[in-house]
This record gives C-alpha cells, sequence and structure tokens, in this order.
C-alpha cells in the first residue's frame, strides 16, 4: 500500500482493517496506484458527503480510504481506472455526490422512473458506427426465467461488435431502506441482496456487524456458517453447471444436475429449516441450531454426491459436440480480470487466484484444508471446470467440518454499541464486501453491501466480442452474474 | 453418454417414485393439477415469468419446478420464451419503478384470456420494500391480480399448490 497512504492516522473504531481520511491529493494518488495495477479496488461507494473506497494490496492488507466532498464533488477514480466507472454512476445516482474528470457521466441505477428524484430518463447508448452494423435490443424481459437486465448488441451479421449493457432494473432502494434499521431489519435486506447468496450475504453482513462491535460468535456459530456457506457453493454450482451445459443445447446435463441441486436443497431443508437457508446466520452466530439429525443427512448427501457426479464430469468431459460449444468460446483474459479485481470463478478461471476463505481468512477456514483451483484459459470451458473443481473441493469442507465441528452454543448477544466494521466474504459467485457503521444505539447509520457481480458485469462485454450473437446466453450463463446483488 | 442414457432407462424416474414414497401430499396435488389443467386449459397452459426487481430467490425455486423432481410439464404447464405466447404471467419481486413499464408492456403483449399470479412476499405489497422510493410495491398496484402465492421464496411445492388452486377458482 502506499507509504504515505498507510502513515494516515486510522479512525479509532474502525475493524479489522483501518480507514483513514484523505485529501483529495492522495485520493487521486491511490486511484494512479489502482491504474498501475500495484492495489486491486475491493469497493467503491458513497454516502451523503463521502466516498470510501476499500483496497486490497499485493500482501492482501485491506484498508479503507475516506474523502469527505467538499462541495458534493470528488476526484474521478474512473478516469485513471475503468473497473471504478460504474460505481461512480451508482455514487452520483444514490448520493449526488459528482466525481470529476469521470469518463461517464451517463446515469446508471436511475432510469429516471423514481418519482421522488425525477431526472430527465434519456438514455444514449454508446454508438457503433460501420457498414452493415445493425442493433439487436434484448431485455429487460428476457426469454427465460431470469432477472431483469438490458443487453444492446451491435452486430455485424452474426458476430458481435459490441454488447453495452444496461442494468438497474432490479434496483429496490436496499442503502435508503437499510439506513437507521435494526440489526434483525437490516438482516433480512442483507438476506435478500442477491437471493442464490443468500448465506454469503449473511454472513458478510453478520461478520461486518460483529467487527463494528468488536466481537465474535461462539466457535460452534462459526462452523454451521461455514458448513451452510458451502452447501450453498454446491447446490449453486450445480445448478450452473447443467445451465450452462442446457444453454449449448444439452439438456441431459441440465437435468441431472438440477436432481443433485434439489437433494442438497432438500438436505438444506431439513437440517436448517429452509431450502436456501435464508435468515439462519445473523449477528452473534445463528438464529437456531443445527437440527439432531443433520450431520447423518449431510454425511448421506455427500455420499450421494460423491457417486453421482464424477459420471457427469465425465459426460462433460467425452461429449465433443459440448466442448465445441464451451471450448474457446467468451474468453476472458487474465489482464482484465487482474485489473478488475474479479472474484470467484470467473477471476479464478482467468488466472487470478484469490479466495477470501484463504486469502482473508476467517473462521473456521483458517483451519480447514482446501485447495483453490486456478486456471488459465478464461473461456467458458474453464468456468464449467473451476466449478466442478470447487464442487469437490465443497465436498471435502463439508467432510471435515463435519468431522471437526465443535459443540457448544451457536449464539451470543452482541454487545450493545456503535463502531464501523469491514467483511469479506466468499460466496459462491466470488467475494462480497459489506461495510457498516452502526449508530450509538446500535442501528444500522450506513450499510455498503458489494456484490461480486459489479466487477464481473462489466468484463462480459469484453469477452463477448468476435463471439456469435447465439453464444451470448452460454457466455452469460458461465459468468452467471447477480441482477439484483449489482443493482442494489 | 451411452451408459448415463442406458442407467436413466433401467432405473425408476425420479418423478414418479419419489413424491410417492415421502409425500403423499404432492401426488394428491398432482392428481388435481392435471385433471384442473385437462378440463379448463384444454390439457395446456403456457406460463410467461417475470421478474419485476425480485431478489432472485423467487426465480430459482420457479426453476426448480422444471427438475426431474416436480416436471412442471407432465401437468401440461410450459414455460415460454414470449408474453405473446403465454396465457398466465407469473410475477416475483416488489415492482420496482425501474420495472414498472416493461411489466406493464408485458402484460399488454400477452393476449387474452388471460391470469396473473404474483409470487413470494415482495410481490403482494412490496413486502420488505414497501415504502422504497425505487418500488412501486406490489403487484396488484400494477396489474389486475387473480392469485397470489405466499412464501420467501415459495417452495416449488407451495408453487404447484398455488396452481391448483388457481385451476380450482378460475
Amino acid at each position: 500500500m502506499n507509504e504515505v497512504f498507510a502513515a494516515l492516522a486510522a479512525q479509532p473504531d474502525h475493524r479489522p482493517w483501518p480507514r483513514r481520511e484523505v485529501d483529495e491529493a492522495m485520493w487521486d494518488a491511490l486511484a494512479q496506484q489502482l491504474a498501475a495495477g500495484e492495489i486491486t479496488l475491493l469497493g467503491l461507494w458513497g454516502e451523503p458527503g463521502m466516498v470510501h473506497m476499500a483496497l486490497l494490496d499485493a500482501e492482501n492488507a485491506v484498508a479503507v480510504a475516506s474523502l469527505a466532498c467538499v462541495g458534493g464533488r470528488f476526484p474521478s477514480v474512473a478516469r485513471h481506472h475503468p473497473p471504478a466507472i460504474r460505481l461512480e454512476r451508482t455514487i452520483h445516482d444514490l448520493y449526488g455526490l459528482e466525481a470529476i474528470g469521470a469518463p461517464d457521466p451517463r446515469p446508471w441505477l436511475d432510469h429516471g422512473r423514481w418519482p421522488s428524484r425525477k431526472t430527465s430518463g434519456g438514455y444514449a447508448f454508446l454508438p457503433s458506427l460501420g457498414q452493415g452494423l445493425h442493433q439487436i435490443p434484448v431485455g429487460p424481459v428476457h426469454a427465460g426465467i431470469i432477472e431483469p437486465g438490458h443487453f444492446r448488441f451491435t452486430a455485424c451479421g452474426e458476430a458481435v461488435v459490441r454488447l453495452e449493457e444496461r442494468l438497474g432494473y432490479a434496483h429496490k432502494g436496499v442503502e435508503s431502506l437499510m439506513a437507521g434499521a435494526a440489526l434483525d431489519r437490516a438482516g433480512f435486506f442483507a438476506a435478500r441482496l442477491s437471493g442464490d447468496s443468500t448465506v454469503a450475504c449473511s454472513l458478510s453482513f453478520s461478520r461486518a456487524v460483529e467487527a463494528a462491535l468488536h466481537f465474535e460468535p461462539p466457535p460452534r456459530g462459526n462452523w454451521v456458517r461455514a458448513l451452510m456457506a458451502e452447501l450453498e457453493r454446491l447446490a449453486n454450482h450445480f445448478g450452473d453447471i447443467g445451465g450452462v451445459c442446457n444453454d449449448a443445447a444439452f439438456a441431459l446435463m441440465l437435468a441431472h444436475c438440477s436432481v443433485l441441486r434439489e437433494r442438497v436443497l432438500r438436505a438444506c431443508d431439513v437440517c436448517f429449516g429452509h431450502r436456501m437457508m435464508m435468515d439462519v446466520i445473523i449477528p452473534g452466530g445463528l438464529k437456531a441450531d443445527l437440527n439432531p439429525e443433520a450431520p447423518a443427512v449431510l454425511r448421506d448427501l455427500v455420499a450421494t454426491l460423491r457417486a453421482a457426479f464424477p459420471p457427469l464430469i465425465e459426460l462433460y468431459e467425452n461429449t465433443a459436440s459440448l466442448q465445441d460449444r464451451t471450448a474457446g468460446a467468451g474468453v476472458l483474459s487474465p489482464a482484465l480480470a487482474r485489473q478488475f479485481g474479479c472474484g470467484g470463478f470467473v477471476g479464478r478461471a482467468s488466472g487470478r487466484a484469490f479466495d477470501a476463505r484463504r486469502d482473508l481468512a476467517y473462521p473456521p477456514y483458517d483451519r480447514l484444508k482446501f485447495d483453490v483451483p486456478t486456471l488459465a484459459e478464461g473461456d467458458v470451458n474453464a468456468r464449467v471446470w473451476l466449478r466442478i473443481r470447487e464442487v469437490e473441493q465443497s465436498l471435502g469442507l463439508i467432510d471435515q467440518i463435519l468431522a471437526a465441528m465443535p459443540p457448544g452454543r451457536f449464539f451470543t448477544e452482541p454487545p450493545s454499541g456503535g463502531g464501523e466494521g469491514l467483511a469479506l466474504v466468499e460466496g459462491f459467485r466470488g467475494d462480497i464486501l459489506a461495510w457498516v457503521r452502526l449508530a450509538p444505539d446500535g442501528k444500522i447509520d450506513r450499510c455498503h453491501m458489494r456484490d461480486p457481480s459489479w466487477f464481473q458485469w462489466p468484463l462480459i462485454e469484453a469477452a463477448i466480442e468476435g463471439n456469435i450473437v447465439a453464444d451470448f446466453p452460454l457466455l452469460n450463463k458461465s459468468f452467471n452474474c447477480s441482477y439484483s446483488g449489482h443493482d442494489l | 453418454m451411452r451408459k448415463i442414457l442406458l442407467q436413466t432407462l433401467l432405473k425408476d424416474p425420479l418423478t414418479e417414485a419419489r413424491p410417492a414414497d415421502d409425500d403423499p401430499e404432492f401426488v394428491e396435488l398432482s392428481r388435481k393439477l392435471k385433471q384442473g389443467v385437462d378440463r379448463r386449459f384444454g390439457r395446456s397452459l403456457a406460463i410467461r415469468q417475470v421478474d419485476a426487481g425480485s431478489c432472485n430467490g423467487c426465480e430459482l425455486e420457479i426453476h426448480a419446478l422444471n427438475n426431474p423432481f416436480y416436471d412442471l410439464e407432465r401437468f401440461g404447464f410450459k414455460f415460454v420464451a414470449s408474453p405473446r405466447h403465454a396465457d398466465l404471467l407469473l410475477v416475483t419481486g416488489p415492482v420496482t419503478f425501474n420495472m414498472r413499464e416493461a411489466l406493464q408492456r408485458t402484460y399488454d403483449a400477452t393476449p387474452g384470456p388471460k391470469w396473473v399470479v404474483s409470487v413470494g412476499a415482495c410481490a403482494l405489497d412490496g413486502g420488505l420494500y414497501a415504502g422504497s422510493y425505487a418500488c412501486a410495491g406490489g403487484v396488484s398496484g400494477v396489474l389486475p391480480v387473480d392469485l397470489h402465492i405466499p412464501g420467501c421464496p415459495p417452495a416449488p411445492i407451495s408453487l404447484i399448490k398455488g396452481m391448483v388452486a388457481l385451476i380450482e377458482k378460475s
């Protein structure tokens, strides 16, 4: 990290990593360091009168830089570092703060339809000029059972010349609803940031609150949380592997993988009382302990999955018509994955070996053995293989957790008081950042949650270039970004 | 692949065996549903799902209806890609203002007679998001809703129950 920045006094009540207030010159210097690739952007968010950015350096040290916005303005990070573009547009939409020198001044989440703050609503897509180009508008209502978003393709024949995403259709105003909410109510919003990652989102939120209040849940709480996180990862990876193959018209794989996914969800229902394990993780630990039958149910589940999955891997590997679609399609270059600090299987399939469970280890992962599989090819095929490898790792982790899970209490009442906390948790899609500031009465003053999709969505625009329009669903599913998590 | 296909042929289908084994309720619902669809909708009902700003939890469970355990298509229900092919709109989410027009236009593009089913706590009245500056709050504020299926998210079995209720009502 920047030495001058590191020498600045840290805010006294921000944990576990330091938050330092900087001036405009230092803010700009950090932006240039981001652009030079010396540090990675973990998040950039606003609140009335202030902007914050979370940074990660090469030694996996984390810090937050905060800048008071004099006159409602701050120097643009995006003018040096493109991954910040959409984040700055969002800060302007939600808090009215203007990024000076920003390369793209268009609104992002604000479509000009919020009755309380009517803006013009006009939106100009980026132009593509050339002979024989045509545009294909897709969404926000799509053909499948998926979330809303708009994709504007410019194609030359079948080849995509430019894809421009327009998101924000699922914007629900989560940050404003969380501000002033009591912890339990705020937790409901965190659990629904992105429903498929409800466990990881609740975990990230809870860990941020626990950091702010400077306490840890009891050990059993941590172990059960990790068990849930791995089950969620399994369910989603099975769904995704089947989904990607289905988008290559190989429905057999979807049928088999959706059976495995359903088995995981049914086991979760027995163990935690909810198929997706929503609202089980709360600050202080868990709302309820595991069902006493859980260890047996989960051992059965793991055995079933271990028996059923290898033939499916073989099926994937040996079906030439399927490989023909996935291998070499939608390549994301390692350079872009690194520049965007792209997490999860998308980043790791393009050589960025970052996993918050290992690199910013939180309990109980510091006591568990697992690999972080990484590939360099960056194509759809690599993203499928990454998930396959991660399924194997998660099965191993569940074994270890079941064997070593300590007995005892599963919940500690959070102490009263205020403070600031930051947490990064590895969801199935990548690292989820949560930042909270608690008021002295224990209510949420501010909470910002950054879904991993923020640093993955823009890369689809790059990865689709030169591919054919018909491969877009395949590519999109291989990324499987969250709309809701991104749209807030 | 041949081995997997062969095994699939030799094994009992999950769809029949599983619910009969451990879920008599499902079997009874399945029977009612099939009869209802046959009687009211000429044995086939086309569903268009619209996400009006959900957290995607409802979508995952709606997806599950297509897995071999629930296999909704055997009752004549089919998810279609365009509202122009649909008899029923299945709407999730608190209806964000950014999605309201798209939802209205999807409804307008659906030929009559048509039904609207709202799914999940948000779709009833905005749920948690009621009162947000960004949400219209509930599908019934925008479209005439024939039936609401509660849950957060509703489990697949609840979704099937909801379909049965719709058929008995209409």
